[in-house]
């Protein structure tokens, strides 16, 4: 069944880089973003020996970007493969329901690879210095991210009525998350109640062992992070095996 | 005799409040074209996907090759091939690369290149799925179906939308693989189909089934009336028209008179009586029931209400 699991991951991310809309601007559009603002903010530019202070991380914001594009994405294509009866037409073939949806993680894992390396690529070339990061160390930090966020995504696609809903809704439950996710100012300033509802955000925990592992300091520091994201992880699968859709 | 391919038994299930299906019992056997006829919402696809190991009845017990589809699904795919309602696959997958996948998820499979072409699909091979016709679409389902060379083949609602044409070489293709040895389970709510398709239909209503037998028996029992509808000038040719053994009325509107009767030879009889008599006919028809007057008459509504 390992063939049959590959030949599927391979057929999706055929299928999916086919996607004129779907692909190439997902794939474009962080980056430019990236550079756009990154110059009017003069990122990265040495002024006094120092590069001049963002008031937030800006590769960070970005690399959250690419993770949640990938959810996004993948709850869309998930809506309109139950509507076409595509999810059902899989399920009825030996392909188990795991290998079946766990070939869509991956394609969308491997994008958010690519993603992160066309935004370190522009990184690099338009700010040098800026953005010597340990970049397998990072790159597995947004890959363990996008995957907790994945998660909350396949709960979110259980609850998504039609296709032509999905982009809206889904794109209104994940983006909000950035405001409180730590990014622009510590979780600490927000009201505690708003605190806890952050803290059970996967985008607070990608963010902060994002954030953690772009300084420089391990894993070791990360870890409760990295328990965060898995915790989400572990809840939000649960609860997809529930409430999961096929139809 | 052998025993049944598939045999249900006092299938029931439910969706909430809503009683899908009520207490059917079927028996499908080895090489024929079995019909599953009603209008939508009868629930045939709820029994059709029961059988299939898709969905879990509430009540009854299945068996399909001697498996209980839902305990024994894994081995019962490899035995049996399905096409869904109105079902898609991705818009921008290639057919070579659907047949491909599919090929990948069967330790045995048949040649595809044969296959493609037996379904008239070998100069689509490149084409994206987006871009088939209808036909084609349904053509590409039934060729995934088969991928495995299955003794089985369940297809639900197969020529819905399709033009006629695109229909008729349908109907072909699924008889094609009766002739293979195959048995088919089907739904339809075409009348014509079930008719000139299937060996024996069930007729389904609001989850209830309602009869089962050959389309000819079924018009048999059911609605055994003939007619024949034939103008004549002749102004008496009702009258010598009426000593027809097993005529029940004659209706005369002017030149055309209507005659009924019962039975096979009724129609013979009339046809003798009027070359006897020489009467003169300008015109002749006769109207022999359908499957969709006997679907009216146990149903009390047409199948498309």
């Amino acid at each position: 069944m390992l063939n049959g699991f590959w030949k599927l991951t391979w057929v999706e991310a055929k299928v999916f880089m086919r996607e004129p809309m779907g692909f190439v601007i997902p794939l474009a559009m962080p980056v430019i973003l990236f550079v756009l603002l990154g110059r009017s903010l003069s990122f990265g530019e040495l002024e006094s020996g120092s590069a001049v202070e963002v008031p937030f991380n800006l590769p960070i914001l970005f690399a959250l970007i690419i993770a949640l594009q990938a959810v996004v994405s993948l709850v869309v294509i998930i809506s309109i493969y139950r509507e076409g009866g595509i999810l059902k037409r899989l399920r009825a073939t030996p392909l188990s329901p795991v290998t079946i949806l766990s070939a869509h993680v991956f394609v969308k894992l491997a994008f958010t690879v690519v993603s992160l390396g066309l935004l370190v690529l522009a990184g690099r070339q338009f700010f040098p210095g800026a953005m010597d990061v340990q970049l397998p160390s990072f790159t597995a930090a947004l890959l363990l991210s996008t995957l907790s966020i994945l998660s909350l995504g396949f709960v979110i696609a259980s609850l998504v009525p039609t296709s032509r809903f999905a982009r809206p809704i889904v794109a209104a439950f994940l983006y909000p998350m950035i405001a409180l996710s730590g990014l622009f100012f510590p979780i600490e300033q927000l009201p505690s109640p708003l605190q806890i509802v952050a803290w059970a955000l996967p985008t607070t925990h990608a963010v902060a062992l994002m954030q953690g592992i772009w300084d420089g300091s391990g894993w070791g520091a990360q870890w409760g992070s990295v328990v965060g994201l898995i915790l989400v992880f572990g809840v939000c699968v649960g609860i997809s095996t529930k409430v999961f859709r096929w139809e | 005799m052998p025993p049944p391919v598939i045999s249900v038994s006092h299938l029931g299930k439910s969706y909430g409040s809503t009683v899908a299906v009520d207490d059917v019992c079927l028996e499908i056997h080895k090489g024929e074209i079995f019909g599953l006829i009603g209008p939508n919402g009868a629930g045939k696809t709820t029994t059709m996907e029961c059988v299939e190991g898709l969905r879990k009845a509430d009540r009854g017990t299945i068996s399909v090759l001697g498996l209980d589809p839902r305990r024994d699904l894994a081995a019962l795919q490899h035995r049996i091939g399905v096409q869904h309602q109105e079902a898609q696959l991705q818009k921008r997958i290639k057919v070579w690369e659907a047949i491909d996948l599919w090929s990948s998820l069967y330790p045995r499979v048949v040649d595809t290149e044969v296959l493609l072409a037996r379904l008239g699909l070998e100069d689509k091979r490149n084409a994206k799925f987006m871009t088939l016709s209808g036909g084609q679409k349904q053509r590409l389902f039934i060729a995934l179906a088969m991928i495995h060379d299955p003794e089985v083949l369940f297809l639900d609602e197969l020529t819905t939308g399709l033009d006629p044409q695109a229909r008729h070489a349908i109907w072909g293709l699924v008889k094609e693989i009766r002739e293979r040895g195959k048995t088919v389970f089907l739904t339809t709510h075409l009348m014509e189909e079930a008719e000139r398709l299937c060996d024996r239909v069930a007729i389904i209503d609001h989850g209830r089934l309602v009869e089962v037998g050959t389309p000819a028996e079924l018009v048999e029992r059911h609605c055994p009336e003939r007619r024949v509808v034939f103008t004549s000038e002749g102004t008496d040719a009702a009258e010598r028209l009426a000593g027809v053994p097993a005529v029940r009325s004659v209706v005369s509107e002017g030149c055309t008179h209507t005659l009924r009767g019962e039975g096979d030879d009724f129609v013979t009889h009339v046809i003798n009586l009027i070359a006897r008599e020489g009467i003169q006919v300008k015109g002749f028809r006769t109207e022999v029931p359908t499957l969709e007057d006997v679907f009216l008459k146990l149903t009390g509504h047409g199948v498309r209400d």
